[in-house]
């Protein structure tokens, strides 16, 4: 089987759902190594044995997180080559595709991303065009990268624990030497809600609240839902432009999604037209959301929302 | 400054999208100018006026990579304001991937830069089509040069750099020594549409159409040959259709709540 390569950045005290996701992923696929930036909690290692790696590389400089990407996919060039990776798997964070895009180029490797599914062979499954095509796509080269959207797999350890041994990779220079340097940063504020990207319900408010995300927060809280709003909500100020979902905002896939006071333009489609389950709730019965709603209420969001609040609060009990 | 901006030809989202042929390449009937590149387009301008304009000596080039509708996306820069067009076209570029795209416009940017070499690189934060943002990062990677992506502000002091970029947790202060490549969000500015004068003032300006080989780029490396991936397969998705609709009579939150328990999603 090939060797497989999974990129963990920071993983803090804990592995990420989706990281889980990306060593089950890998395990399909064949051995697999994972490299490591940041600090290696002890929790961290004992789950990575859990879940079979065979070897955890780490860089040789602490400082990959002061530059934008070329410094580590620079480190991850130099891993791949340490565990003759056939295969690199990285997160579909913004940050994980710029990564695997230069690393890329550095491996002569063929990049894929937003891929929901790999076969044993290789090939990989995506939606395209806004949700319009499934494809299937494979890399031409002797290694692929490919970066994995959240939610297509279940996380499931290793049957027998592994005991990988963990080394030291050299950074090459090269990637920190013309590279973009981060000279301030500053924490947002948490939410408490699930991460609007992977979660399994998101309740979305559009230019139809007026000003006021309550009733959709509310209800989002309810369902243990994320909130998610369109353009027309996150330009008014009325929300973080974290939360706008489209075209220009997050693709989300979840199992269910429900939009309050959107219109549906295109470019909010884009982005949520892959959930399982979409349910709309606007005043104007010509909207175009409802072209593509499995439930949608003709209705005021600033009754209908309170309501449906109300009512899961009774029946959860 | 010397500022090339990449402006792509896309098909217009307004319309449904194809994948066509035996390399399920997207269909480029309709296309448009990518509006995310306009984003691009509008913060040069803004770089180049904030220095005195074309009048001192500050160019805006528009370079696009495509068939001969690609030419457009070039003609629609000139009349926001671009000072000069040009248009990479080449029949060994049909269904170029990521990776070839970068290694041509990369000789490309290489090629507009021999004589007076140039400052900045700037991109949409992605293609409206393809839509994976891997290309200002590779094309970075191509040319040795800092890459400074997702940037919401831009500021240009001297060599100097410095980029405000959102993430989901974060905000950050970057900086990079020019010349770099950056792409920017669709919050960095508000796009100028094409005035008269500006309409007018574009058919005056030159469009330099560019051939692999006058870049020095052997077509084997582009195009589905050079291409690192391939499309194996495309289904189109049946497009979705509408279920139930109701109109609320006081009761349509509880009418939802009975629908979310039926889908077993409470
Ligand atoms: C390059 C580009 C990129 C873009 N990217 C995105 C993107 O990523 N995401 C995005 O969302 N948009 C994006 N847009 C904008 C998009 O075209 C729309 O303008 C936007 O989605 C409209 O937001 P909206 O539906 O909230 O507002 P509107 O279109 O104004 O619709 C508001 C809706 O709320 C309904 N309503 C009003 N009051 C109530 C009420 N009390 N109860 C129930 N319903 C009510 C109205 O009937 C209406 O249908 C982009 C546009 C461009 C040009």
């Amino acid at each position: 089987m090939a060797n497989v390569l999974v990129f963990i950045d920071n993983p803090g005290d804990a592995l990420k759902k989706s990281t889980l996701e990306l060593l089950t992923l890998g395990r399909s696929l064949g051995e697999t190594a994972v490299a490591v930036n940041g600090d290696l909690h002890q929790d961290v290692s004992a789950t990575l044995a859990e879940y079979g790696v065979t070897a955890v590389f780490r860089p040789s400089a602490q400082d990959l997180d002061d530059y934008l990407v070329s410094a580590k996919a620079a480190y991850l060039a130099a891993a791949a080559g340490a565990a003759s990776a056939g295969t690199v798997l990285l997160d579909n964070s913004p940050e994980g595709k710029e990564i695997a895009a230069r690393l890329g180029i550095r491996l002569n490797a063929g990049v894929i991303t937003d891929v929901v599914a790999v076969d044993a062979d290789g090939t990989a499954h995506k939606s395209v065009l806004a949700g319009s095509y499934t494809t299937s796509a494979r890399a031409t080269t002797a290694v692929s990268v490919l970066t994995v959207k959240a939610n297509n797999v279940t996380p499931e350890p290793a049957s027998v624990a592994s005991a990988p041994e963990t080394s030291t990779v050299e950074v090459p220079a090269d990637g920190t030497a013309t590279a973009a340097r981060v000279t301030a940063r500053e924490q947002k504020a948490a939410s408490g809600r699930p991460d609007l990207s992977d979660a399994r319900i998101v309740v979305a408010g559009g230019r139809g609240v007026d000003g006021d995300f309550g009733p959709v927060e509310q209800l989002a809280d309810a369902l243990g839902a994320a909130v998610g709003a369109s353009r027309a909500a996150t330009d008014a100020g009325w929300i973080s432009h974290d939360a706008q979902v489209g075209q220009t905002g997050k693709t989300v896939s979840p199992q269910l999604y429900i939009s309050a006071g959107i219109s549906g333009a295109i470019q909010q489609k884009a982005g949520m037209q892959t959930a399982k389950v979409i349910v709309a709730v606007n005043k104007d019965a010509e909207s175009p959301i409802f072209e593509i709603a499995d439930f949608g209420i003709i209705g005021d969001l600033f009754d209908v929302l309170p309501q449906a609040t109300e009512e899961i609060k009774k029946r959860k009990g | 400054m010397k500022i090339i901006v990449l402006v792509k030809h896309v098909p217009d989202a307004q319309f449904d999208r194809h994948l066509t042929g035996e390399g399920y390449t997207t269909d480029r009937n309709e296309s448009i100018l990518s509006e995310l590149d306009e984003y691009a387009l509008e913060a040069a301008l803004q770089l180049a006026e904030a220095r005195g304009g074309a009048k001192a000596g500050n160019q805006v080039i528009a370079l696009s990579m495509g068939a001969s509708g690609a030419v457009n996306a070039v003609k629609k820069s000139l009349q926001m304001g671009a000072t000069e067009g040009v248009h990479l076209t080449d029949s060994a570029l049909a269904g170029s991937d990521a990776a070839a795209t970068s290694l041509a416009l990369a000789a490309a940017i290489r090629h507009i830069g021999t004589g007076a070499p140039v400052d900045l690189v700037l991109t949409g934060m992605a293609s409206t089509d393809g839509e994976t943002s891997l290309v200002p990062a590779q094309l970075a990677e191509r040319l040795g040069l800092p890459q400074v992506t997702f940037a919401s502000s831009l500021t240009v002091d001297g060599g100097r750099l410095t980029a405000r970029r959102d993430a989901d947790t974060y905000s950050e202060t970057v900086e990079a020594t020019l010349p770099a490549v950056v792409s920017v969000t669709d919050q960095i500015n508000e796009p100028r549409y094409p005035n008269f004068k500006g309409i007018i003032a574009a058919k005056r300006k030159s469009i330099t159409t560019l051939s692999l080989a006058d870049i020095g780029v052997d077509p084997a490396h582009v195009g589905h040959a050079g291409s690192w991936t391939t499309v194996t397969a495309a289904e189109e998705r049946p497009p979705r259709t509408a279920g139930t609709i109701i109109t609320d009579e006081g009761d349509a939150g509880i009418k939802l709540v009975d629908f979310l328990a039926a889908q077993k999603l409470l």
